[in-house]
Parts: structure tokens; C-alpha cells; sequence
């Protein structure tokens, strides 16, 4: 796999690598290893002893309906935000690579909001689609009432997934279009010979070829709902109402930094990490297997 | 009825034209080779006949209806691309039978249909298997497969031999013309390979920068080259092309350096112009004894085997001889060739066109 | 093609151009909202048509958000942040896939690893490590019986603390070993073969050829770094001195769900944190996607 290897010079060699690898110590393993022991002591947050605890700290995390109620909603939020992500962007690439006048600009706009940080589309949404001001408000003037992020649990839901769908949206575009633009031409001309028309070759010969960088993007989309939603909740909801939206990840920060709990908040990072990691893995896996068409 | 007939068609990218006002009609059941080297705008041609690129100008006809404003679907063509465009995701059975499905055809019909072209392709047991998983050849195979089950007016075959190694090349160029013989369908094939021209054609079409150089029998064009373009292309090695004057009585040929030929019983000698380019195929010169014919000093020689290639100068001017009774002849040496006056062939030194005789 | 699909072509405009619509519109809104006083973008549905008051909004959030220093340190972390990502994975790669050593497949897999451990999931002892960097070294020395006392080293508000527990990048490190192993060998043979050693074929050879991946991790790279928000959070206490411009956000909004933020202003301060990497996205779009889509793991 690593061919080259020219050079001889070990300390050079060891010198190239040192920063990085104790960065990588300092900061990623040596934090996670922590993770782990806090995960199974108790410990008051700054100083005094700590003591082992077994599995207590997640059996604490796991007999709270608070922890299995952000379960449920990380979980939705992933499907929801994949859901949409997937299906919006795929068929935005599909419609914009069959290269109609002015596509190039479409595939440049598409792209902009993916430079937007998440807790400012997370304000701009929060306006956008406030109770009161801005414009969504505009339907609880002819039904009173009937969309309040601020009181229901399920508009919360509602605007949280479309903040974190319209930030995603550019990024997914991209990889689509640059899956769709490496099919080569003539598989598209050939089937068109065949006499398939254009909606016929997308779902026959586009989908079908594009799948590797679906399968990508789905784990990809998982991953980052799980851990990268964290701007967007802490400026909309703060988990609310009524712990509707309290994500995970959101509810790492608030155990751990608001009420100073690090081993439950230990606990639950290390549940988030394995998370993580399952899917990073099924990812690498599908790396390996992953067909080139020539 | 013709098949395909082609009136006056050009292709232009903005203001860039590829094809300059192509005509040529191809007969039903002929076998049309278009050759010429890349960038000819034969590709383009072929394109334009399937549909793939619209045309800019003129008309195409097939079966006798215009189709300029057809989609490819509609135009009753079929296609073997260069590469194969083969559907990676699809087995061997679904990429011959896609057609099929496309146009609703049932599925017990299909599979009957799918199994016999596989059959008389040779294909029968890879059914199930990935293009991925064929050799070149197959996958050459599964290609014609796909074209050939849409019992189409036209087939179309853009250079499918060129990513085929040297032998297997030979194999499928006997296998297309096979298959031809026996579906009798009307083919026009793009290629740059001489060879294949040669052997495929019914008639070929040589096509230079965008325009017709000639349309002929493949004896055609080697013994009655239009051009000096098409003399020199055609055939391995090309026709020998030397500049030469007419001398006095106009039974005198002048070559460059002051050398002389004699004209003496060539039918059309009289009326050649002043100036005119001499064409001669290097088999029809044959080595001469001292003192005869016209002298030229040769450079080295390439040994073929069942021949030789002399490659000498006359005066500055570079000639190929194919000899199959040369000795070893020194590079340096001097040689006389014989070239004989019905073997030449006189071709307009500005224009490049044959001067008809 | 010639196609004649009339229908599905106006479907294919209608649909770009209404998603197109559905993107751009909301930093439309923002801007607009930036632009009008208190009682207008409080007004239902708030009129589209931009205000006067963009830069009275602007210059009282500018002083509310502290925005001269935020941004300012919002630009250096970043630019520390992506010089650091990309020159440590240069040399890192460099290390990997050009010198012979035993322990180099474990150095790259160490570092490589750590995608699977994104900021997120270890914020807590990752917080407590920047309380006192040298702590791992530390508690390892003491673990192998030295005697050493190291100094404690505090990150909390300082740019060290903003950046360096970003500096690692296992997608930089690998993006450049790929980029180098598609270099021939025969290349840094016939450095060496012409007396260079492996610091001036680094310098003199391989960056010259790795400009252009280098601009493309530089960008992504800029962008993510800019983007950051949890970490800075966390990271500073100082916000007079050292705040940064998506932090100052959290500052419009007020605490807990129920209290609407002021919007103008609020909105104002979501133009000043979205317009700089919105800039740089656009006039290095290409090189970003062009970033994103070879960093693809």
C-alpha cells in the first residue's frame, strides 16, 4: 500500500511526524482515554478523588427517560435531515447535469450555504421562521396559533431539520454532480439509443452509478447530525420545548458544562463515540468494496 | 432506395466548423467504411447520423425520412461505441436485453430474445456476469450483442476495434463482417486503421478536415486514388508522390533533380499539364540494371520478411520501393528503379486532385 | 443529444429556479432584516424590500458584539488554524510515504483514526486537557517513574487554545498521501541520485508540484476553521479579548427559548458572521469543491 520509501533518515522521518502525532496524542486519545475512565468512576469536576464505579455511571445514563428521549430525537433528526438532504440534492444534481441554459449557475449557487456556520443559519432560520416576526409568521395570522417552534415540540423539530437540511443541501449537491459528471458520456448516449428517455436513463443508468457516493453521503449526513448539530440547537431551541429537540450531542454539553456532571456526561460520550465509530467503520468497509466504473 | 443519404451536411461548434457540407449516399445493405485520420470529423459524421450531435446544416435521410429533428431513439439506429459503453451495474443478459425493456417488451419474450443473440454471439455462458468480469473481447461481443437485438435499419460502429490488442483486432474484424453477411443490415463503421477499411468495406469514404476526399470501392481508392491525399493515406507504405515537369512533346517526365522518365505509351500523356505531381505505389517500381530507369541513392532498408522496403531519395525527394528480390544493398548505394509509365498516376500539384486519364 | 422534451425541460427550469429561490432566499431575508428599525421586521410578514437602517443596525451590534476584536481573532485562529492543518499534514505524509521505517503504517493509522473521534464526542476531557496542555505528558511521565516536573501550560483564552486542538487533520494528512504516492518513485531516486536530500526534495520538488492540492485543503480548510463554533465557546472565558465572530451570536440571543432576540440587530450580526467565509466560498468555489471532493475519505 505505501510503495515509495526512498529516503532513510529515521530521525528525520521521526521528527516529520512527532508534532502531529502529539498532537493527535494530546488532544484526540488521550482525551478519549479519559472519556473512558470518567465514563466508569465518579469524581468531583475540578479536584478531589475519584472513585470506580462499574458500569453505574451508564446504567444512570440508561435508566433516565431524559437520556432514551434524546436518543429518539437524535434519531429522528438523523433520518429526517438524511431524508431530505439525499433526495433534495440527488435530484438537483440530476436535474442541473442534464445541462440546460444556466446551469452553471445554478451549480454555483447551490454550493453558498455551505459557508454559512451553523449557529448563523441557525439565527436566520430562527427568524425566518419565528412565531411572531419575520415571515412564517405570517400563517398564525389566518390560523392563530398553529406554528409555535417556541411552544411545540414538533415545530421545533420542523425548523431544526430545515436549518440543518439547507446548510447540508450545497455540500451534498457537489458530490452528487461531480459523481453524476464522472459517468462517462456515451453510457448516457448509449442508452439513449436504447431509447430510453431522459427521466428513464436517470433511474436506470444515473441512480444505479451514482449509488457509491449515496451510500457515501448517507453515512456522512448520519455522521454529521449526530455531532455537528450543536451550533444550530444552541441558538434556536436550546434542546426545547420541553427537551423536543435536546440532540445528543446538545445534551453532552449541557450535562457536562451547565450541570458540571463530567461522568455522566463521560458516559454518554463514549454511547455518541461508539456511534460514531460503527458508522465511520461501515464506511471504511464500503471504502474497500467501492466499484470504479472505468 | 438508398439507406442513408447524406445532402450537403456540416457541423459547427459556434463559429468553428467541423464538417464542411458532407454528400454521400449508402445503399441498403451496404457496408460503409469512413475512414480518415482523428479530428476528420468522421466521428462527428457518425455522431450526427445517431442523433448524438444535431446537425447545422443539411439534411440526413434514413429509410428515405429526414431525421435531422429525430432523438436517437426514433431514428432506427444502432450503436457499438468505442469504449463499449457497456452499463457497468447491469449483467451481460440485461445490458443486451436494456432495449427490450425499455421499449416494454414481456419478459418471457426478452429472455428468448436475449438467450439467441447471446447464442449466436458466443456469449451464452457469461450471461450472468458484470461487464467488469469479461475480457475485451467479450465485452466487444456483448456490445454488438446490444445493437444487434434492436433488429435496427442502421448499425453504427465508432472505432470499436482501436482498444482491441493486435491479433484480437484481426478476430473481430472477420466476426463483423460475418455478422454482417448474414444480417445484411446497412453499417456505416468510423475507423483511422487503413487495414480495416480495406478489408471491411463495401465502399469506403475518405474523409480529410471536415470533407469528402473520395467514395469507392476499396479497390477503388487504392488504384484510383482521387487525391494525393488519398494516395498517400491509403495503402502501407502510401504512394510515392514526386514533383516533376513535363519535358518536351510531352512524352518526357522531368523529375526535380533533372532525371527523365519516359512516357512513351501512357494513355493520357498528352494532355497533362506543365506542372504535375507523379504518384506511384512503392510495389510497382521494380530495381533496373545499370544505366536504365532513374537513379536514386538509397538510405536504409526495412526487411519485412516476405519483402523488402528500399527507402531512397531521387534528388531530394523521398521514395519507398517494396522489392522482393533485393539483395542487401548498402544505406548509401546507389540503385536504379524502373517506373513503369502505366503504373503512374498524375495528380494537380495545387489543388491535389487526380488529372483524369 | 438532440432531445425533444419540451415538458421535462420547463419541469427541469421550474425546479432549479424555485430551489434556487429556496437557497439564496433566506440570505436574502437577513440582509433585509438587517436593514429595517425595530418596529418594521417586527411587522408580519416583514416587508422584503431592504430598509435604511442597515448601518445604524449595524454599527450598534458592531459595538454589542465586540465585532472589531471578534473578527479579528475569527481571522487569525482561522489562518493559524489552516496554515497548521496544512503544513503538518505535508510533513506528515512526507514522513509516510517517502521514508523507510517499520512504525510508518502505525503512525498513518494513528492519525487517521482519529476521524472516527470528532470534537464533539470527547468535548469534556478535551476541555480539561486545554486547562492544562502538558497534563497527558505529564501524568505518562509519572506513569514511567520520572521525576520530571512539567509547567503547566493553561490554552483557556488564548489563541493556542483556539487553535492548536484544531491543527490536527487526519482528511489533510491523507489527502497528501494520497497526492505524494501518485508521485513516481523514480522522481525523489533521481533527486537523491542528483544530491538532494529529503529537505530540499520536500521544498524544491514535491511543494512546487503540490500547489494546487494545497490551495484546495487551504480553503475547505479556512472555511471549517471560520465555521467553528462549540470549541471557541468552551475554549473562552475572555470575551472582551478574545472572543471570536460566530461566538458573539450566542450574545443576540437571549437565554432560553421563549424571549424573541431583537431581530435587526440580531440579523445584523448574522450578515457580519456569514459574509467573510460566504465571500471566500465564492471566489474560491472551485477550489473548495474541488477540496471536498478529493478529501473524500
Amino acid at each position: 500500500m505505501l510503495r515509495h520509501a526512498a529516503f532513510t533518515n529515521i530521525w528525520l522521518a521521526a521528527a516529520l511526524v512527532v508534532p502531529q502525532l502529539l498532537l493527535v496524542f494530546i488532544f484526540f486519545y488521550w482525551p478519549t482515554g479519559e472519556a473512558l475512565y470518567w465514563a466508569f468512576t465518579l469524581e468531583q469536576p475540578f479536584g478531589g478523588s475519584n472513585q470506580w464505579v462499574g458500569w453505574l455511571n451508564f446504567a444512570t445514563v440508561f435508566k433516565d427517560p431524559k437520556y432514551w428521549n434524546s436518543v429518539q430525537v437524535s434519531i429522528i433528526f438523523a433520518a429526517a435531515t438524511t431524508a431530505i438532504i439525499i433526495s433534495v440534492s440527488l435530484s438537483l444534481a440530476l436535474l442541473v447535469d442534464r445541462r440546460l441554459p444556466g446551469h452553471q449557475i445554478y451549480s454555483f449557487a447551490y454550493f453558498i450555504p455551505y459557508a454559512m456556520a451553523a449557529p448563523a443559519a441557525g439565527l436566520a432560520f430562527r427568524f425566518i421562521f419565528s412565531p411572531n416576526a419575520g415571515f412564517v409568521a405570517a400563517i398564525n395570522n389566518w390560523f392563530p396559533n398553529i406554528w409555535n417552534p417556541a411552544t411545540d415540540g414538533f415545530d421545533a423539530m420542523v425548523l431544526v431539520v430545515l436549518c440543518q437540511a439547507w446548510k447540508s443541501i450545497g455540500y451534498n449537491f457537489v458530490f452528487f454532480l461531480a459523481a453524476l459528471q464522472s459517468i462517462p458520456r456515451p453510457l448516457t448516449e448509449a442508452s439513449a439509443m436504447d431509447g430510453a428517455g431522459a427521466m428513464r436513463r436517470m433511474w436506470d443508468i444515473q441512480v444505479p452509478l451514482v449509488m457509491p457516493t449515496l451510500f457515501f453521503l448517507l453515512i456522512i449526513n448520519l455522521t454529521d447530525s449526530f455531532v455537528d448539530s450543536f451550533g444550530i440547537i444552541d441558538i434556536t431551541t436550546h434542546g426545547g420545548p420541553a427537551r423536543a429537540t435536546d440532540l445528543m450531542v446538545y445534551k453532552i454539553y449541557f450535562d457536562g458544562f451547565k450541570a458540571q456532571d463530567y461522568s455522566l456526561a463521560a458516559a454518554e460520550s463514549i454511547v455518541l463515540m461508539l456511534l460514531v465509530i460503527v458508522l465511520t467503520f461501515i464506511q471504511f468497509r464500503f471504502v474497500e468494496r467501492r466499484v470504479h466504473y472505468a | 432506395m438508398s439507406a442513408i443519404s447524406l445532402r450537403n451536411v456540416k457541423k459547427a461548434y459556434g463559429k468553428n466548423e467541423v464538417v464542411h457540407g458532407v454528400d454521400f449516399e449508402a445503399a441498403a445493405g451496404e457496408f460503409v467504411v469512413i475512414l480518415g485520420p482523428s479530428g476528420c470529423g468522421k466521428s462527428t459524421l457518425l455522431r450526427m447520423v445517431a442523433g448524438l450531435e444535431s446537425v447545422t446544416a443539411g439534411d440526413i435521410e434514413i429509410g428515405g425520412r429526414v431525421v435531422n429533428a429525430l432523438e436517437p431513439r426514433e431514428r432506427g439506429c444502432a450503436m457499438v461505441f468505442q469504449n463499449y459503453a457497456l452499463y457497468p451495474h447491469m449483467s451481460v443478459a440485461d445490458n443486451i436485453g436494456y432495449s427490450l425493456k425499455v421499449a416494454g417488451v414481456p419478459r418471457s419474450t426478452r429472455e428468448t430474445r436475449v438467450k439467441a443473440v447471446a447464442e449466436s454471439l458466443g456469449l451464452g455462458e457469461f450471461l450472468r456476469r458484470k461487464p467488469g468480469q469479461l475480457s475485451g473481447g467479450q465485452r466487444q461481443r456483448v456490445a454488438m450483442g446490444r445493437a444487434m437485438i434492436r433488429e435496427p435499419l442502421v448499425f453504427l460502429y465508432d472505432e470499436p476495434l482501436s482498444n482491441l490488442d493486435a491479433k484480437l483486432r484481426v478476430a473481430m474484424r472477420v466476426e463483423i463482417r460475418r455478422l454482417h453477411q448474414k444480417l445484411g443490415t446497412t453499417t456505416l463503421f468510423v475507423t483511422h486503421d487503413q487495414v480495416e477499411a480495406m478489408t471491411l468495406a463495401d465502399r469506403i469514404v475518405v474523409m480529410n478536415k471536415g470533407v469528402i476526399e473520395q467514395v469507392g470501392t476499396p479497390a477503388d481508392v487504392y488504384h484510383r486514388p482521387q487525391s494525393t491525399y488519398v494516395a498517400s493515406f491509403i495503402g502501407a507504405p502510401g504512394m510515392n508522390i514526386l514533383p516533376a515537369r513535363l519535358g518536351a512533346g510531352s512524352s518526357l517526365l522531368l523529375l526535380d533533380d533533372g532525371q527523365t522518365v519516359d512516357l512513351a505509351g501512357h494513355p493520357g500523356g498528352s494532355d497533362l499539364p506543365n506542372e504535375v505531381h507523379v504518384g506511384i505505389r512503392a510495389e510497382s517500381i521494380s530495381l533496373a540494371n545499370h544505366g536504365r530507369g532513374v537513379r536514386a541513392k538509397v538510405h536504409f532498408t526495412e526487411e519485412l520478411g516476405s519483402s523488402r522496403l528500399l527507402h531512397a531519395e531521387v534528388g531530394s525527394t523521398p521514395i519507398i520501393v517494396s522489392s522482393k528480390d533485393a539483395g542487401i544493398i548498402e544505406p548509401g548505394a546507389e540503385v536504379n528503379l524502373e517506373l513503369p509509365p502505366d503504373s503512374l498516376h498524375f495528380f494537380n500539384p495545387d489543388s491535389g486532385r487526380r488529372i483524369a486519364h | 443529444m438532440i432531445e425533444r422534451t419540451p415538458i421535462l425541460n420547463a419541469v427541469t427550469q421550474v425546479v432549479l429556479l424555485v430551489m434556487l429561490f429556496v437557497i439564496l432566499v433566506p440570505f436574502w431575508m437577513v440582509f433585509a432584516a438587517a436593514s429595517h428599525d425595530f418596529v418594521t421586521v417586527n411587522r408580519v410578514p416583514m416587508p422584503l424590500w431592504p430598509g435604511g437602517h442597515l448601518y445604524e443596525n449595524l454599527s450598534e451590534v458592531w459595538i454589542k458584539g465586540n465585532f472589531g476584536t471578534a473578527l479579528t481573532n475569527s481571522l487569525i485562529s482561522s489562518v493559524l488554524v489552516t496554515v497548521g492543518k496544512v503544513f503538518l499534514a505535508s510533513i506528515t505524509a512526507f514522513s509516510i510515504v517517502f521514508f523507510r521505517y517499520r512504525a510508518r503504517m502505525l503512525v498513518f493509522w494513528a492519525i487517521f483514526i482519529t476521524l472516527m473521534l470528532p470534537l464533539e464526542v470527547r468535548i469534556v476531557p478535551t476541555y480539561a486537557v486545554a486547562a492544562n496542555v502538558l497534563s497527558p505528558l505529564q501524568q505518562m511521565l509519572n506513569l514511567l517513574g520520572f521525576q520530571l516536573v512539567l509547567p503547566e501550560w493553561n490554552l483557556l483564552n488564548t489563541y493556542a487554545g483556539l487553535v492548536l486542538p484544531l491543527v490536527a487533520t487526519a482528511t489533510g494528512t491523507f489527502l497528501y498521501r494520497q497526492f505524494y504516492l501518485t508521485i513516481p518513485k523514480d522522481l525523489a531516486e533521481a533527486a537523491k541520485m542528483d544530491g538532494a536530500g529529503p529537505l530540499r526534495f520536500y521544498w524544491q520538488i514535491l511543494m512546487p508540484l503540490s500547489r494546487s492540492n494545497m490551495a484546495a485543503l487551504a480553503a475547505i480548510m479556512f472555511v471549517y476553521a471560520w465555521n467553528q463554533y462549540l470549541w471557541p465557546l468552551l475554549v473562552i472565558t475572555d470575551q472582551a479579548n478574545y472572543a471570536t465572530a460566530t461566538m458573539q451570536l450566542q450574545k443576540m440571543v437571549p437565554e432560553g427559548f421563549g424571549e424573541p432576540p431583537v431581530w435587526n440587530t440580531a440579523m445584523a450580526a448574522t450578515l457580519i458572521v456569514l459574509v467573510p467565509p460566504a465571500i471566500v466560498s465564492i471566489l474560491l468555489q472551485r477550489l473548495i469543491v474541488r477540496g471536498l471532493i478529493t478529501t473524500e475519505k
